[in-house]
């Protein structure tokens, strides 16, 4: 009570304080004038005449402005009230020096712009788990031949049979024509077990969900759920789609629900369409569920721990039932170690974790160049301040009180450039997060920034102001007023201004470790775009099409497929048609491995398979339109069909691991884990499949006339114009089926895709390099500048005195080339020391490479140069009269 | 005059509070009274009374209002709020204590150890 009654008394003090200024001073000086009056009074009384009377009771009251002053501090809030003060100060001296200003406030800016995006990227992909009930406890799963690859019996002997989950969902991707009502278009979505929704407790934003009651054997469930954006974007929002017939592929299939808006799929960077129950996958693409030795089924299973189970057991319970399936299944399954993880990055976690730790420590050293560049800013104000601060403390102000207003300065800077820095990164996070690198493929950012970017980016801004703020403190702190008032403003400055030096030397090191790290990222990009991906990527078209999508069944792929390249071959200009089932290589982040034994071999299981080489099934005239180089032996033709012996043909790694040597590969057999035996008929070069960062990996391509399937690209090699040839192409599709949706991209685009973590590193090394290289500009031209403003006068004799143009330029930048070669050189060491967090980011990142090592050297002169530009001219433009007559 | 006592660190407040207590006073009228009670022996400095009103009036245990003096003069006359009396009481007992500690603790006579 007394407590809360002293509480009120404080605050209303603090209030009439700032609320009622003027009427409070008012008020003081009423009182003391009364006070004052009736001290008169009573001497008056007491026998002094008035006028002496009034005099003596002034006298005697004492300083009236002090008291004044004293009641006022008495009055507490005296922590606002000087911070208000020296605010206003600081606000004062910063309006009067703006280039100063603009320049603090703009490199503040950029460190904290570069800072808050990185975080904003970190927060989005690694720290914020999906957007789900209880997602913390939320663990994803893949066992079997490769992370993210399992098939469908496999997951269910998982869900049944472990002891560390409370339930287990599944999805798999499904890619589909969607018609709903006109023109069939592709969608995007996610085929997912009935108990999907119901693990990761979600309820639906309109109709319902589907659920594991409705899961009756294969295509017992034609439903679909739509995600918001697509409910959005595709049916304007219309709630009266509940119930509405679609054909997905051609099969019937009803909108039963949308899901809420804030969810987009159990995969990060991925946003869906739609959601459809797996039991419906055999109808729409035309693969059963049953094959367990597959790796097609599933994409990830998931489910929440039950209570007490750790990470650790749940992923020891989940290799007891690979194991037992190994036992179990030996023909089917090989057990490799399982990989559990957190929902929504699956086996992407590591590089993705990665990418951001570089990307993190990279903009930490920014925020570092920035930091020692302001504290060298900072530190040369203060000695140009030297004198006022002197004055002050000659006229009895307290150290204490000149570094807090000093402080509050640096604080005042931090929070303008922190805000600048914070806003433009808000906009940028937001664009990316909106931002579609591929129309095709429903990749997404969830970067939207949130509170915790708002924090960081604050808390770092005041962080550092404080950092650079207390640079100059120990100068202050030694300062001694007599000395300086004495000697003016010029003489106090040495030659030694060692912290500003080292903080010089440090913030070049740092900037050119990171313009070493953009030319690296530079290079590596260079040379994956110029790496020998063992086909031609340029003047090649990717045809891709599915004829489940169209209704075709299994018998006629094949047929169908062999009068599509016959019908586009007839197009002028298209020199080559070929094509591949599936994905072409480094198309989507697909391909798929299988198990390969030497001929040998009598025990077919996986485990002891020679080795997993890719596989391709191509058309004869699939190597010609890609442009690879056939090494040895034949290339397939269309006599190689389901009634001819099998063959295939290896890459040179194939045939090297297999048999010892391309010659020794031609006419020798390897055999499939069903035991059917393949003969080699010919080896073709080296390629990349996967990624352009893969190792060489063997590959096998048989002819796709014996295994059908479905979906497949042809590959059409023209130098006519990609449009015109496109569009000519799906004439001549249109004319075999108009119901087929066809898609065309240059392979050289679908690179793009491959590229594109290589790029965004490379965009992002570029940009913290760019941004290196202007702080060590601003950097070295502040010093150069101070110390050319500082030795003006020096100058000025020498050049009256006949001094020639390289020594007085020796003179005012000798100093600040040296730091810069002495920094740059301590960059360029650690640059090459940091190869392996580079190494994180980029792709054949090697520092070692003479090409960077030159441009590093020629880049930090250059950027030396132009920030001495000016300084040097004006060292060399001094009119001696002029300055000698000014002092 | 040479018979003035050195007021003890802390205590204006406290003879502030008791002057207050015996009646609303405005600042002179402190001054005055805070003589008058103590013979007087005490004589505040007049530059440190204010701060020390204002200061009471922060912690809420002083209550100031204007109004007009004995001789007609308009004047800002101080009075104790309810915590302020409580803590007179306070810091009268506490005082006491000390007073009667010191008191006995400086008669000592030697054959009492």
């Amino acid at each position: 009570m007394s407590a809360m009654a002293s509480l009120r008394s404080y605050l209303g003090s603090i209030a009439a304080k700032f609320l009622h200024r003027d009427q409070l001073g008012a008020d003081m000086d009423d009182e003391i004038r009364s006070h004052i009056e009736l001290r008169a009074e009573d001497l008056e009384r007491a026998g002094v005449p008035r006028a002496e009377a009034e005099r003596r009771a002034r006298i005697e009251f004492g300083g009236q402005e002090r008291v004044k002053d004293d009641a006022y501090q008495a009055m507490g809030g005296n922590f606002f009230d000087t911070l208000q003060q020296d605010v206003r100060f600081g606000v004062r001296m910063l309006r009067k020096s703006p280039s100063f200003t603009v320049l603090a406030v703009l490199t503040l800016a950029l460190a904290i712009g570069a800072n808050a995006i990185v975080f904003g990227i970190m927060n989005g992909l690694v720290l914020r788990p999906l957007n789900v009930p209880h997602s913390e406890n939320l663990y994803g799963t893949a066992y079997g031949v490769d992370p993210g690859f399992q098939s469908y019996p496999n997951y269910l002997d998982l869900r049944d049979r472990n002891h560390s989950f409370e339930d287990l969902a599944a999805f798999n991707f499904a890619f589909v024509g969607l018609d709903a009502g006109g023109n069939p278009t592709r969608a995007n979505g996610f085929s997912t077990t009935g108990n999907y929704f119901d693990v990761l407790q979600l309820h639906p934003y309109l109709g319902r969900f589907y659920s594991r009651a409705d899961e009756r054997g294969p295509n017992s469930a034609p439903y679909l759920v739509l995600s918001y954006g697509y409910w959005h974007s595709r049916f304007q929002d219309d709630r009266n789609v509940i119930g509405r017939m679609v054909q997905v592929n051609k099969h019937p299939f009803t909108i039963i629900g949308v899901a809420p808006p804030e969810f987009h799929g159990t995969l990060m960077f991925i946003s869906v369409d739609f959601f459809m129950p797996i039991v419906n996958q055999p109808e729409v693409d035309g693969q059963s569920l049953d094959t367990r030795g597959t790796t097609h089924g599933i994409f990830e299973a998931f489910g929440h721990l039950r209570p007490g189970v750790t990470p650790a057991g749940a992923l020891a319970d989940v290799n007891a039932v690979g194991a037992y399936l190994e036992r179990t299944y030996p023909k089917e399954f090989g057990q490799k170690e399982a990989w559990l993880g957190r929902v929504g990055l699956t086996s992407f976690a590591d590089p993705i974790h990665e990418f951001v730790i570089g990307l993190t420590v990279l903009a930490g050293l920014i925020l570092l160049a920035a930091c020692a560049n302001l504290g060298s800013l900072f530190a040369s104000r203060a000695a140009d301040r030297s004198r006022e601060v002197a004055l002050r403390l000659a006229l009895g102000s307290s150290r204490k009180r000149i570094l807090r207003q000093l402080l509050t300065e640096a604080i005042l800077i931090s929070i303008i450039g922190g805000i600048v820095g914070l806003l433009c990164s808000v906009g940028l996070l937001r664009e990316l997060s909106t931002w579609r690198p591929f129309p095709y493929a429903p990749i997404h950012l969830p970067v939207t920034p949130d509170v915790k970017v708002y924090i960081v980016a604050l808390l770092l801004a005041l962080v550092s102001g404080f950092l650079f703020g207390i640079v100059p403190v120990r100068q202050v702190l030694r300062a001694n007023p007599y000395e300086i008032v004495k000697a003016g403003s010029g003489a106090r400055l040495g030659r030694r201004m060692t912290v500003r030096d080292v903080l010089l030397v440090g913030q070049i090191a740092v900037c050119a470790v990171l313009v070493t790290a953009s030319m690296v990222a530079v290079r590596g990009l260079v040379r994956s775009l110029h790496s020998d991906v063992g086909f031609d990527p340029q003047h090649s078209m990717l045809v891709g099409t599915n004829l489940t999508q169209a209704g075709y069944s299994d018998a006629q792929f094949a047929a169908t497929q062999k009068r599509m390249i016959q019908a586009v071959e007839t197009i002028p200009g298209a020199e080559y048609v070929g094509l591949v089932n599936n994905y072409a290589p480094l198309c989507a982040g697909a391909g798929s491995r299988v198990s390969v034994f030497k001929e040998e071999t009598t025990d077919l299981r996986p485990a002891n398979s020679a080795i997993d080489p890719f596989r391709y099934d191509v058309s004869p005239e699939y190597f010609h339109a890609a442009s690879t180089t056939l090494l040895a032996g034949r290339d397939l033709t269309w006599h190689d069909d389901k009634d001819a012996p099998n063959v295939a043909l290896g890459n040179r790694q194939f045939a090297e691991r297999m048999y010892g040597s391309v010659e020794n590969a031609v006419g020798r057999y390897f055999k499939f884990l069903d035991g059917t035996r393949v003969q080699i008929i010919g080896v073709v070069a080296d390629g990349k499949y996967l990624s352009l960062t893969e190792a060489p990996e063997p590959a096998i391509f048989g002819p796709f006339l014996q295994a059908p399937t479905s979906e497949s690209h042809l590959v059409v090699r023209s130098s006519r114009d990609p449009q015109q040839l496109a569009a000519d192409i799906r004439t001549q599709l249109h004319g075999i089926d108009s119901g087929l949706p066809v898609d065309t991209n240059t392979w050289a685009s679908q690179l793009d895709v491959v590229l594109f973590p290589a790029r965004m590193a490379t965009l992002a090394l570029g940009v913290l390099g760019m941004m290196g290289a202007i702080l060590s500009i601003t950097g070295v031209f502040g010093m150069a500048a101070y110390s050319v403003s500082k030795r003006l006068r020096e100058l000025g004799i020498r050049i009256a005195l006949g001094g020639r143009r390289k020594e007085i330029l020796h003179t005012a930048l000798g100093r600040a080339f040296q730091l810069l070669a002495v920094g740059s050189l301590a960059g360029l060491v650690l640059g090459i020391l940091a190869t392996r967090v580079l190494a994180y980011v980029v792709y054949q990142a090697t520092p070692r490479d003479p090409l960077v090592l030159a441009g590093v050297v020629i880049a930090m002169a250059l950027l030396g140069l132009l920030a001495t530009w000016i300084p040097a001219r004006r060292a060399l433009s001094v009119d001696p009269l002029i300055l000698l007559r000014e002092e | 005059m040479t018979d003035q006592a050195q007021i003890l660190p802390g205590t204006l407040d406290l003879l502030i509070l008791k002057a207050v207590s015996l009646g609303p006073l405005h600042g002179y009228g402190v001054l005055l009274r805070i003589g008058q009670i103590s013979g007087q022996a005490l004589l505040i400095e007049q530059g440190a009374l204010y701060p020390a009103l204002f200061r009471l009036v922060r912690q809420g245990l002083l209550k100031a209002s204007w109004g007009t003096s004995e001789n007609n003069r308009r004047a800002k006359f101080y009075e104790l709020t309810t915590a302020g009396r409580k803590r007179l009481r306070e810091e009268v007992d506490g005082w006491n204590r000390l007073a009667a500690a010191i008191g006995s603790a400086l008669n000592a006579q030697p054959e009492e150890v």
